[in-house]
């Protein structure tokens, strides 16, 4: 990463020996710079260019596993800083702060609720961050073990006293939670405890300045199992500081080449859900909350999912009957693709009419309308297909669909195939009230 | 170890926009959202909240409760939200969809033209949503409020010629708006300056979704729109109009009361919109076309603490 085609190429053998599959050393260096090609395949590179590339092949941005089992998760692994450039790697860590001055095993539970159903997949928080907020040791380290008993979740430890971070990691170090933190007061005794359980420490700052000079110190002690923080708290600081060690670290300037952590906690819940949100789009590999509703989990959580997925790979629905306002046989079947958002306006809009609709989501291989239709995907035989075997015209009582009216032209063979009526719709699923209203209901 | 701060060199700018009795003025900025430190954002995103001409229809409870005396009134209406402390009023003009009233052209004008004279801040004024009747009803409203450098829409590539040309002549600035591709957005950007009208009374609409609705999609095309403009792209460096309110109480999350597993309805409603909103704001986003009051107040906190100085 980060090096062209022509930079690797200079510390190829040149030989063109075609022993890596490739036809010769420049295909090979162009492979390695797609990152289609791993430099292994190669016999002759002398330990010399091996290492050089090695090191500018790291990742921009380290990847740090977090907690063990089922439950555990990754965090870095990123190359941009836009989205639309490729694609955001790993979802933010979404993690709910419970002070060991608090009860507990309450909070605890309310954290396991938060656990959201959204189009057939589950998405969920990904931590419980104990604080030592009493600054008591035993304290802390009961309020950790009380968490580990009532959670799956990977722990985030806050602590700054190092023996209380020693009896909390005695507790739950083999779980490998999330230590915080390294700070200059502290940061080698943190250290040597983190490197004790192999468990990942953020290192904590109090501006770039002092954050970048105190990884240094943490890597000269041998290691890099970090994530970072530059001690900013102010929202404004906060995005600033974020982009600054998103973009130094795509440009290999290597004390910000890992994932950060940003605290979006705030006496307002309001303002601390929307600020998490932003540090969600904006950078962050963890954010901390302290609100375990779900009114102010639940749309972090749906950012996330949005802002996290692959704009080169369209998100599909599943193909089903979907079934809007409870309808009976007498409602009407449309027809879409099942390009999420294809669905997603088709049941917006449908909902919005108040009139009661299956919809069926042919499967196009998640891609729209008019594109699946040019790509042959969205044809007589794939819409007929489908209606047959969900058996949808068998809940009905009118042997009628609705097709969008981007693909009139489909109308006549799909009517053959199916030996049922196929009513063409609004090119727009705006226009679905409309069409309801002048087209389905006086019919 | 002093780290050397990563500027960007933008080389250009977003065009400023003034509307209305009081001048308000809108983009200008000259770097990416927020990031005061290497760029200046002279105006912050500002934000307006819809009346309808007729007592909307699909409104849930909660949002129609603030203005629950004032529906049937859109002069009232319009003075409650400027009260509300909006910025701007967004006046659709619902009645004239052949869904509904199928109002003429000098009835809606009338209206626009009362409720205008009731404020002393800017005008949004929205047509029905059908193409081919907001063609022909936004000149004649324009003609009406001549004068008061109102923001109309939407224009779109099918009517863009009529309202652009009203717009031009009677002083206001137009919305252009384009499903969800910034070609399109370009080009109709292009189609109107190629008019006459000039880049500083165009803002463009990309039709936006709701947080959960594909905000993405309009996400990151705000996030390269901004690029091109900071980069020299002029057809992209207009303000942007977000329908938020449209969009966001659309969701079931907004405007279903009664879903437990959620949470209540009140501060996950608001939080839907004001998410949905702040969201656009980070990635470019200029004017906000909000419906709840509470929104507004939340997006306004939420601006204040994102305008504080982060210079290093």
């Amino acid at each position: 990463m980060g090096l062209t085609g022509l930079e690797i190429f200079k510390q190829l053998p040149k030989k063109n020996c075609k022993e890596c599959g490739q036809p010769t050393c420049l295909a090979f260096a162009m492979q390695l710079a797609a990152g289609k090609a791993s430099l292994d395949a190669c016999p002759y590179v002398s330990d010399a260019a091996r290492e050089a590339l090695d090191a500018a092949s790291a990742p921009p941005v380290a990847l740090v596993k977090i907690g063990v089992g089922e439950k555990a998760f990754q965090i870095g692994n990123e190359t941009v800083l836009f989205r639309h450039d490729k694609r955001f790697e790993h979802p933010t860590g979404i993690a709910i702060q419970v002070s060991d001055n608090e009860d507990v095993k309450a909070k605890v539970d309310q954290i396991n609720k938060l656990v959201f159903d959204r189009v057939g997949q589950v998405h969920e928080v990904n931590m419980v961050a104990v604080s030592n907020d009493s600054g008591d040791a035993a304290k802390f380290a009961d309020a950790v073990k009380t968490a580990q008993d009532n959670t799956s979740y990977p722990l985030l430890l806050i602590s700054s006293d190092t023996g209380a971070m020693e009896k909390a990691l005695e507790i739950a170090g083999a779980n490998k939670p999330v230590v915080y933190a390294a700070d200059a007061n502290n940061y080698e005794a943190m250290v040597a405890l983190a490197k004790k359980y192999e468990a990942p420490l953020v290192v904590k700052g109090s501006d770039l300045n002092s954050l970048a000079e105190l990884v240094e110190k943490v890597a000269g002690l041998g290691y890099k199992n970090l994530i970072l923080d530059s001690g900013a708290r102010e929202f404004s600081k906060v995005v600033a500081d974020q982009t600054q060690i998103r973009r130094q670290a795509l440009k290999l300037f290597r004390p910000f080449g890992y994932p950060t952590i940003a605290f979006a906690n705030n006496d307002d819940p309001i303002m601390e859900s929307v600020n998490a949100s932003t540090y969600v789009a904006k950078y962050a590999g963890i954010v901390v909350m302290t609100s375990a509703a779900p009114e102010h989990i639940l749309p972090v959580i749906t950012l996330r999912l949005n802002v996290y997925t692959d704009p080169q790979k369209p998100i599909a629905v599943e193909s089903k009957i979907y079934e809007i306002l409870n309808p009976g046989p007498d409602a009407p079947v449309l027809i879409t693709t099942n390009f999420s958002l294809s669905y997603f306006c088709v049941a917006g809009d449908t909902e919005a009419s108040r009139v009661p609709a299956y919809i069926i989501p042919v499967d196009t291989d998640g891609i729209s309308v008019l594109t699946a239709w040019a790509a042959g995907k969205f044809t007589p035989e794939t819409i007929a297909d489908t209606v047959k075997k969900l058996g949808i015209l068998e809940k009905v009582n009118h042997n009628s669909i609705i097709i969008p009216g981007g693909v009139a032209v489909l109308s006549g063979k799909t009517a053959e195939l199916l030996g049922a009526e196929v009513i063409v719709g609004p090119r727009e699923s705006a226009g679905i009230p409309s069409f309801f209203k002048q087209r389905w209901l006086n019919k | 170890m002093a780290v050397t701060i990563a500027k960007e060199r933008w080389t250009s700018k977003v065009a400023e926009m003034t509307l209305g009795p009081n001048g308000l003025k809108v983009g200008g900025e000259t770097t990416l959202p927020f990031l005061h430190f290497e760029g200046e954002m002279p105006n912050r995103p500002v934000t307006a909240l819809e009346v309808f001409d007729m007592e909307p229809q699909d409104w849930p409870d909660i949002l129609k409760e603030p203005f629950a005396d004032v529906l049937s009134d859109p002069v009232a209406w319009a003075k409650k939200i400027v009260e509300y402390g909006a910025d701007m009023v967004a006046l659709r003009l619902m009645s004239a969809h052949p869904d509904w009233k199928d109002a003429s052209a000098d009835e809606v004008a009338k209206t626009a033209k009362a409720v205008a004279e009731a404020i002393d801040v800017p005008l949004i004024v929205l047509g029905c949503g059908v193409e081919e009747k907001d063609g022909q009803i936004l000149p004649v409203v324009a003609e009406a409020l001549e004068g008061k450098r109102c923001l109309i829409g939407c224009a779109t590539a099918e009517n863009y010629k009529s309202i652009t040309a009203a717009s031009n002549a009677y002083g206001h600035s137009v919305i252009a708006s384009s499903p969800l591709d910034i070609n399109l957005c370009k080009q109709l950007n292009i189609l109107i300056t190629e008019m006459g009208l000039s880049l500083d009374r165009i803002a463009f609409d990309p039709l936006v979704g709701a947080l959960g609705y594909g905000i993405e999609y309009a996400y990151s095309i705000m996030e390269r729109a901004r690029m091109g403009a900071l980069t020299g792209d002029k057809m992209l460096a207009t303000p942007i109009v977000c329908f938020v309110g449209m969009e966001a109480w659309k969701a079931k999350e907004a405007k279903d009361p009664d879903v437990p597993e959620w949470g209540p309805q009140a501060d996950r409603a608001i939080l839907w919109e004001v998410t949905t909103a702040t969201t656009f704001a980070i990635a470019g986003g200029t004017i906000f076309i909000l419906r709840h009051p509470e929104s507004v107040k939340r997006f306004n906190a939420f601006i204040n603490e994102a305008m504080k100085s982060n210079a290093y």
